[in-house]
């Protein structure tokens, strides 16, 4: 069986940042990833981020893959890049099994780092598995990653920072995005990016869902609703428009799947998107030397999955007694960093779901 | 409303220009960011230290129309595309907008002029377009307009 020091399971930008502070602590890191290009997210992400210069604010997301990548390419043979590999199991000796090209083989490592992201919740309405109906996610690779126009109408289901941002790409790409329904009585995401769309003119509805998607085989429209402060629907006030997409942006659903197949404890945490690993305050889950990071433990921007995603590095690193050269300054400084990303008013629900984790572990 | 829409009112809008008119026969960077979030590229990208933002980056930029000159490096550092330049003259309302889609304006075409809910209220003329490598894809369109609508204009339309 193959043996690495480190392996890190998702190649995302808690992943990328992870396996440089190892690399930097002098350990070998194994980084695998089941896409073709490492970056996670990043690598369609076409908008300037926010955040602070520690963060890369003011880059665009491509650019930062750019930039996390070239950090651990240049440690060389310390470094090993497994990509287009899905990893189907983890085990408590820190064994892993994985699947290339439909072979499947099994390494051993010293610290596993779990940090696989999150996936796309979906909604429940009439028709929703119609060919047509897209998470916005899923519409942001296609355009930008494999340069395909989704469709010519769109309606975006959703008014968080994606639905807002990827509203913006498609409007970019030359796509109709004939409104934005969003099912609370306010607008969710950054109120800067929802300007930014409405000053091209995207209705955006407050207080609206979709109630059903019109078409037989394929999406034609969707027939609209209002909804009441209890967030049910209003009978008699539907109305339909035609368009051939609809994007669902409603929200992210950490991947925990591995959590719970290696026996990590997992808990319920509505506030941080659903299951998430119970973790101690050096980001290691009740199995000794599996840790966790990035969206996986909780949905946040990506520039705290990159604060994290070090901070883990630099954990799993000492404890394999390979100590990071500025372990105590950077740790005090990436939680000082941690702590401003999550002091705004847009992070009163992250720091709910911290404060709520910490009782229930 | 813009919690609900995203149109910040003219009211809310006028806060953030200088409170002396006449300041405005110079550039002046005008920054549109009214809720408090994690980010601060306009105070580190300002040659001039003209605006703050200070150690916690939830704040909201303060800028000071003494050391601010108009550059417009705020403009296409904004990850909000939430800053415009503005300035008046004898003639009219000059404005450098941040400018994301294709076809991008010529030099001298006309183009129309956009408020913040999208809507049509006149007619300007593309006096330059800036697009260097330092911008990273944010081309910035100087637009000339009449001198009333210094203050509702927010972006341009290319007219096909």
């Amino acid at each position: 069986m193959k043996q690495c020091e480190s392996i890190i399971i998702g190649g995302g930008p808690a992943g990328l940042r992870a396996a440089k502070a190892l690399l930097e602590s002098g350990a070998r890191v194994c980084l695998i990833d089941r896409n073709a290009s490492m970056g996670g997210q990043l690598i369609k992400q076409t908008h300037m981020f926010f955040g602070s210069e520690k963060q890369h604010a003011s880059t665009r997301g491509i650019s930062i893959q750019h930039k996390l990548l070239s950090d651990v390419m240049r440690y060389g043979s310390r470094i090993e890049i497994l990509s287009e590999t899905h990893v189907v199991g983890v085990y408590q000796d820190k064994v892993i099994a994985c699947m290339k090209d439909d072979r499947f083989f099994k390494m051993r490592g010293e610290a596993i780092i779990i940090a696989t992201g999150a996936s796309e919740k979906h909604l429940p309405f009439e028709n929703n598995d119609l060919p047509g109906v897209y998470a916005a996610g899923a519409v942001q690779t296609l355009m930008n990653e494999y340069g395909i126009k989704p469709g010519h109408k769109v309606l975006m289901v959703g008014s968080g920072n994606i639905g807002l941002i990827v509203s913006y790409q498609l409007m970019q790409a030359g796509v109709e995005v004939v409104a934005l329904a969003e099912a609370a009585s306010q607008i969710s995401g950054y109120h800067v990016h929802a300007s930014k769309i409405k000053r091209h003119g995207v209705d955006i509805l407050t207080n609206t869902s979709i109630k059903r998607a019109l078409g037989e085989t394929e999406v034609t429209g969707a027939e609209l609703w209002k909804l009441d402060e209890s967030w049910q629907g209003i009978e008699g006030s539907e109305w339909t428009i035609d368009l051939d997409t609809i994007c669902i942006s409603v929200g992210l659903a950490p991947l925990s799947e591995l959590f719970q197949q290696v026996g990590a404890n997992v808990e319920y945490v509505r506030e941080l998107g659903g299951n998430v690993p119970v973790i101690d305050n050096t980001y290691q889950t009740t199995i000794d030397g599996v840790y966790a990071c990035g969206d996986a433990i909780g949905i946040e921007e990506a520039s705290s999955a990159m604060v994290e995603g070090e901070m883990t590095g630099i954990y799993a690193a000492h404890a394999m007694a390979k100590a990071h050269p500025n372990e105590s300054t950077r740790l005090k400084a990436l939680e000082e960093e941690l702590a401003f990303l999550r002091s705004g008013p847009h992070a009163e629900k992250i720091r709910v779901g911290y404060k709520k984790r910490g009782e229930v572990s | 409303m813009i919690e609900k829409d995203g149109v910040a009112p003219l009211e809310m809008v006028a806060k953030e220009f200088p409170s002396d008119p006449d300041i405005l026969y110079k550039p002046k960077a005008i920054i549109e960011c009214y809720k408090e979030i994690p980010c601060n590229p306009c105070e580190t990208s300002c040659p001039f230290d003209a605006i703050t933002i200070g150690e916690d980056i939830n704040k909201r930029p303060h800028i000071d129309f003494d050391k601010c000159t108009g550059c417009a490096v705020c403009v296409y550092n904004c990850p909000g595309l939430a800053i415009t330049v503005r300035q008046i003259n004898d003639e009219g309302a000059l404005l450098k907008i941040p400018y994301e889609f294709l076809p991008l304006p010529q030099k001298g075409d006309s183009v129309n002029v956009i408020n913040r809910e999208g809507r049509v209220i006149g007619q300007g003329v593309v006096k330059r377009v800036q697009n260097t490598m330092r911008q990273d894809h944010t081309p910035l369109i100087h637009v000339e307009t009449r001198k009333e609508h210094i203050m509702d204009a927010m972006t341009i339309e290319v007219i096909a």
